[in-house]
C-alpha cells in the first residue's frame, strides 16, 4: 500500500501508550461500571456491620429493582432512537387493576391477557401519535401518563383489588425458582431478550439507526415511522408485564402501583450510558444503571437515612453521574 | 465510440417545478471507466439533473437507459439497484455506529439463528477498504472519525452495494489537501476497476487532474459536452459564468475610500483551525472588502475567526491600531464587529417570535428602564428600524417566519446594526433572495460603508460581490492568494479565473 492512501489517521491512530489509550477510552460508556463498583465497594466498607454484604440482603437489592429494570429495558429502546415515553409509570398501575379484575372475574389466563392488552392499547396509541401525527413523544406520552393513571382510579373507584389466585402470585413476583427470587429471573430473561434483540438483530439496528440519523435512516430504505411505532409499542408492553409483577408481588392491583417509575427508569437508562439523544443503547448499561439505584436505595435505608434524605442524596447522585457521563 | 459503452443515458431529460421549467431536453451520458465532469452555475440545473437519476425526483419528460436497457428510476431505492451509488457528505451515515455497521446497514450479513454476525461485517468492510487500498478501521465509530473518513465510508457502502455509477458532489470541499490527493488516487484506482464517477465540481484544477470528458450546464440547457483535451479553462468559465450582470447588480462608484488612513481593522498572520492559514489585510474606514473563494476556501471561518466563535491560534486582530483579544462573540461585540450569518434561518432569526422581538434581541441593553424592559422604548426603536430598512412586515408583531427570505435578511441586518457596529461582517448576504430585494440589500451594504462602516461581504456569487466590493480578496485552501481592487477586475471571467488560481 502506497504511503499517500493512508489519510493521516488523527482519530483512529492505534493507541501508542496507556495514556492516548485512556484518552481514546469513551467515558460515556464505562462511567455507569466504575461507579457501579465505587458505590458498591463504599458501602461494602461503610456497611459492613449492618449486612450489607449478607446474601439475604444483596438478593433483596436484585428483588427490589426488577420491575424498574424490567421497565427500564423497554426504555433503553425507546430512548436510543430519539423518543421518551413518560406513560410506563401508570401503565403499569393501569395494567396491575385490569389483571386483578380479569383475574377475579375470569381467572388467570384472561387475567394476564388483559394486563398485556393494556401494553398494546396504550403503546399503539403512543407509538401511532408520535409516528403518524407527528407529536413529539414528550407530550403524547405525558398526557398518556394522566390518562392511564386516571383510569385505573376510576375504574378502581381508587380501591385495590385483591388478588387471590396463588398461581399468578407465585408466578409474577411472589415466588422463587429454587434459591433465586422470581423476579430476579424475570429481570434475567428481559435483559437477555432485550440486548440480543438491540445488539443483535436487524430491527435492534434500525432502532440505534433511527436514532443516530433519521435521515440516514430513511435513505438506506428504513421504514423510520414503523421503527418509532415498533419501539413506544414494546416499551407499552413491558411496562405492562411490570405492572403485573407489582400485582404478582404485592398480590393486589392498584392505581398506584408503578407511580413514579418513568423517572428511575430513565435515570437508570441514562446511568448505563445510552445516549438521551439517541443512536446509542445499552441494556447491559441499563442493567447496571438499575442496580445502581437499588443499591444506593438500599444502602441509604441501611445506614439509617430517612426517606426524604434519600431522595436528595439520590437526586444528588443522578445528576453527578450524568454529568460524568456527558458527551465531550 | 459507441452507445454500448455507456453504463448510463440520459435522454432528453426535461423537467419542471410549479410550471417553471429547470431542465430543458438535457442528455448526458457516462460511459464505463469514465470520470464524468458536471459543471455550471448556480441554478444550472446539475443538482436537479442528478437528483432525476438518484430517483429523488421524476423527469416530466424523456428517459434514462442503463447497461443499454430503457430503466424507470421512480426511488432511491430503484437508483441503487440500478447501480447508481452516492457519496453524500456528512449525510447519509449513523454516526454513533461504527463504519462496518453503516456500510451494511440494513444488508448485514446474518449468522447463526439470524442473528447479526458483526464479525462477518467487519471482515468484508475490511476487504472492501484492501481493495480500494484505503486504511480504515472498521469497527471505529463513526461520530470519531474526521470527514475524509466519512467519504471513504460512504464510497465503501456504494461498492458493497454493487454501484457502477458514483456521484460525487463536490467531494472536496470539506477535505484538506492531502485527503483530496489521496481521494483522487483513490478515483483513478476506481476508474481502472471500471466504475464510472459523475463529479460535480467547481473546481478547474480538479475537474483537470481528474475528468475524461466535461458537460456543462447553462439555465437548464445543456451548453457542450467535450473530452478536456479539448476545452479551455476560460471557455469552461464563460459555461460557468452564465447571464450576464444584471444592471441592478452593477459596480457603482462611491466616495473614494481614504487609502493612506489609519486601517479600522487589521489582520496580520491570523491562524485558525485548519482553515484560516497566514491571513493578512487591513480594512479603511468606508471600504467594502469582498471575499470570493470555493466551498471550503475558508471565507466562513475566516468570519467566524473574526467574531471569536473559532479559537485564534497565532496571530494579531488589531482595531483602530490596537491589539484586541476576541474570544467570544460577545468581546466581538464589545469590539464594534457585527457578523451576520449565513444561514440565517438556523443562526440569525428565531423564527416563531415576532419581528419586533427579533429587532430588539440585541438591543436589549438600550431599552432597559431599571431592572425591567421598556416596552415603549422598544416598539419605538423597533419601528425605526422597521422604516430605516424598509421592513415589508403588516404589523411587528408578526412571526419572522411569516416574511419572505427577503425581508427576514433585512430584518437580520436590521438587528446587528442596531448596535451601531463600526465593521461589519456579511455572510452570503443574499442567498436565496429575490433580484429586487437583492439591489435593496446591496443599497443598503453601499450605503452603511459610505457612513463610515468597514464591511466585508462574504458571497459564492461573483456579480453581487462585483456590485459592491472596493476590493477583493481571493482565498484558497484557507490562505490568501489573490488581493486586487476593484478596479482592476475587468469582469466575472477574470475573478473566476483568479478564483480557480489559473
Amino acid at each position: 500500500m502506497s504511503k499517500a492512501n493512508t489519510i493521516a489517521p488523527r482519530d483512529t491512530a492505534a493507541p501508542r501508550n496507556i495514556g492516548t489509550m485512556l484518552k481514546d477510552l469513551d467515558w460515556r460508556r464505562y462511567v455507569i461500571y466504575i461507579g457501579f463498583v465505587v458505590v458498591f465497594l463504599f458501602f461494602a466498607v461503610l456497611l459492613r456491620d449492618q449486612g450489607f454484604l449478607s446474601p439475604q440482603n444483596l438478593l433483596n437489592i436484585f428483588r427490589q429493582t426488577a420491575t424498574i429494570t424490567v421497565i427500564a429495558v423497554g426504555m433503553t429502546y425507546v430512548i436510543s432512537c430519539a423518543e421518551i415515553d413518560l406513560s410506563v409509570g401508570s401503565v403499569a398501575g393501569l395494567s396491575s387493576v385490569c389483571t386483578a379484575m380479569a383475574l377475579s372475574q375470569w381467572g388467570l389466563i384472561p387475567g394476564i391477557l388483559a394486563g398485556l392488552a393494556v401494553g398494546l392499547v396504550v403503546g399503539s396509541i403512543n407509538g401511532a401519535l408520535v409516528s403518524l401525527l407527528g407529536i413529539p413523544s414528550f407530550l403524547v406520552t405525558l398526557g398518556m401518563l394522566g390518562i392511564a393513571v386516571g383510569v385505573a382510579q376510576w375504574i378502581t373507584a381508587s380501591a385495590p383489588q385483591p388478588i387471590l389466585n396463588d398461581t399468578f402470585n407465585m408466578l409474577f413476583g411472589s415466588g422463587d425458582f429454587g434459591p433465586v427470587p422470581g423476579l430476579v429471573v424475570w429481570s434475567a430473561i428481559f435483559v437477555a431478550i432485550g440486548a440480543v434483540v438491540l445488539n443483535r438483530t436487524k430491527f435492534g439496528r434500525q432502532v440505534l439507526a433511527t436514532g443516530g440519523n433519521r435521515n440516514a435512516a430513511e435513505f438506506t430504505g428504513i421504514n423510520t415511522k414503523r421503527i418509532k411505532f415498533q419501539v413506544l409499542l414494546i416499551s407499552g408492553m413491558v411496562a405492562s408485564v411490570a405492572g403485573m409483577l407489582y400485582a404478582g408481588r404485592l398480590q393486589s392491583g392498584r392505581f398506584q402501583w408503578g407511580a413514579g417509575d418513568e423517572l428511575s427508569a430513565i435515570a437508570a437508562v441514562i446511568l448505563g450510558g445510552t445516549s438521551l439523544f439517541g443512536g446509542f443503547g445499552s441494556i447491559v448499561g441499563t442493567l447496571f444503571g438499575a442496580l445502581l439505584i437499588g443499591l444506593i436505595n438500599n444502602g441509604l435505608i441501611l445506614a439509617g437515612l430517612d426517606s426524604s434524605q434519600q431522595q436528595v442524596v439520590r437526586g444528588a447522585i443522578i445528576i453527578l453521574a450524568v454529568a460524568l457521563a456527558r458527551k465531550k | 465510440m459507441n452507445t454500448a459503452d455507456n453504463v448510463v443515458e440520459m435522454r432528453s431529460i426535461s423537467k419542471g417545478f410549479n410550471g417553471v421549467s429547470v431542465l430543458r431536453d438535457v442528455s448526458f451520458d457516462v460511459r464505463k471507466g469514465e470520470v464524468h465532469a458536471l459543471a455550471g452555475g448556480n441554478g444550472a440545473g446539475k443538482s436537479t439533473l442528478m437528483k432525476i437519476l438518484q430517483g429523488v425526483y421524476q423527469a416530466d419528460a424523456g428517459e434514462i437507459i442503463i447497461g443499454g436497457k430503457p430503466t424507470v428510476i421512480n426511488s432511491i431505492h430503484d437508483a441503487k439497484a440500478a447501480g447508481i451509488g452516492m457519496v453524500f457528505q456528512e449525510f447519509s451515515l449513523v454516526p454513533s455506529l461504527t463504519v462496518a455497521q453503516n456500510i451494511f446497514l440494513s444488508a448485514e450479513p446474518l449468522g447463526a439463528g439470524g442473528l447479526i454476525d458483526d464479525r462477518a461485517a467487519v471482515r468484508r468492510a475490511r476487504e472492501l477498504f484492501a481493495e480500494m487500498e484505503v486504511t480504515v478501521d472498521p469497527q471505529a465509530e463513526v461520530s470519531r472519525l474526521g470527514t475524509a473518513y466519512w467519504q471513504l465510508t460512504e464510497i465503501a457502502k456504494a461498492l458493497s452495494q454493487d454501484a457502477q455509477v458514483l456521484i460525487m458532489d463536490e467531494p472536496t470541499a470539506s477535505l484538506a489537501r492531502h485527503e483530496s490527493e489521496a481521494l483522487f488516487e483513490l478515483i483513478d484506482r476506481l476508474k481502472e476497476r471500471g466504475i464510472s464517477i459523475i463529479y460535480i465540481s467547481h473546481r478547474m484544477d480538479e475537474v483537470y487532474r481528474l475528468a475524461d470528458r466535461i458537460t456543462i450546464l447553462r439555465d437548464g440547457s445543456r451548453l457542450l459536452t467535450e473530452p478536456l483535451t479539448n476545452v479551455t479553462p476560460e471557455q469552461i468559465v464563460e459555461g460557468i459564468v452564465g447571464k450576464k450582470i444584471e444592471g441592478e447588480l452593477a459596480y457603482r462608484e462611491r466616495d473614494r475610500v481614504d487609502h493612506e488612513g489609519a486601517p479600522l481593522l487589521e489582520v496580520r498572520g491570523l491562524n485558525a483551525g485548519r482553515r484560516v492559514k497566514d491571513v493578512s489585510f487591513a480594512l479603511r474606514p468606508g471600504e467594502i472588502l469582498g471575499l470570493a473563494g470555493l466551498m471550503g476556501s475558508g471565507r466562513t471561518e475566516l468570519a467566524r475567526a473574526l467574531f471569536g466563535i473559532d479559537r485564534r491560534d497565532s496571530g494579531d486582530i488589531l482595531i483602530r491600531g490596537e491589539k484586541v483579544s476576541l474570544t467570544s462573540p460577545q468581546q466581538a461585540i464589545d469590539a464594534g464587529i457585527a457578523l451576520i450569518p449565513e444561514d440565517r434561518r438556523a443562526q440569525g432569526l428565531v423564527l416563531d417570535h415576532s419581528v419586533r422581538d427579533n429587532l430588539l434581541l440585541p438591543l436589549l441593553g438600550q431599552i432597559k428602564r431599571g431592572p425591567l424592559l421598556d416596552s415603549n422604548k422598544g416598539k419605538d426603536l423597533s419601528s425605526s428600524l422597521i422604516k430605516k430598512f424598509a421592513v415589508k412586515v403588516a404589523h411587528p408583531h408578526r412571526p419572522v417566519r411569516l416574511l419572505s427570505g427577503g425581508n427576514q435578511q433585512k430584518v437580520v441586518i436590521a438587528k446587528w446594526l442596531g448596535t451601531d457596529p463600526d465593521i461589519l461582517i456579511l455572510d452570503e448576504p443574499t442567498a436565496g433572495v429575490d433580484i429586487g430585494t437583492k439591489s435593496e440589500i446591496l443599497d443598503m451594504i453601499r450605503e452603511l460603508a459610505s457612513a463610515g462602516k468597514a464591511v466585508i461581504v462574504i458571497s459564492s456569487e461573483y456579480p453581487e460581490l462585483l456590485a459592491v466590493s472596493d476590493r477583493v480578496l481571493v482565498l484558497k485552501d484557507g490562505s490568501v492568494i489573490r488581493d486586487i481592487p476593484r478596479s482592476n477586475i475587468a469582469d466575472e471571467e477574470y475573478l473566476q479565473l483568479a478564483v480557480q488560481g489559473v
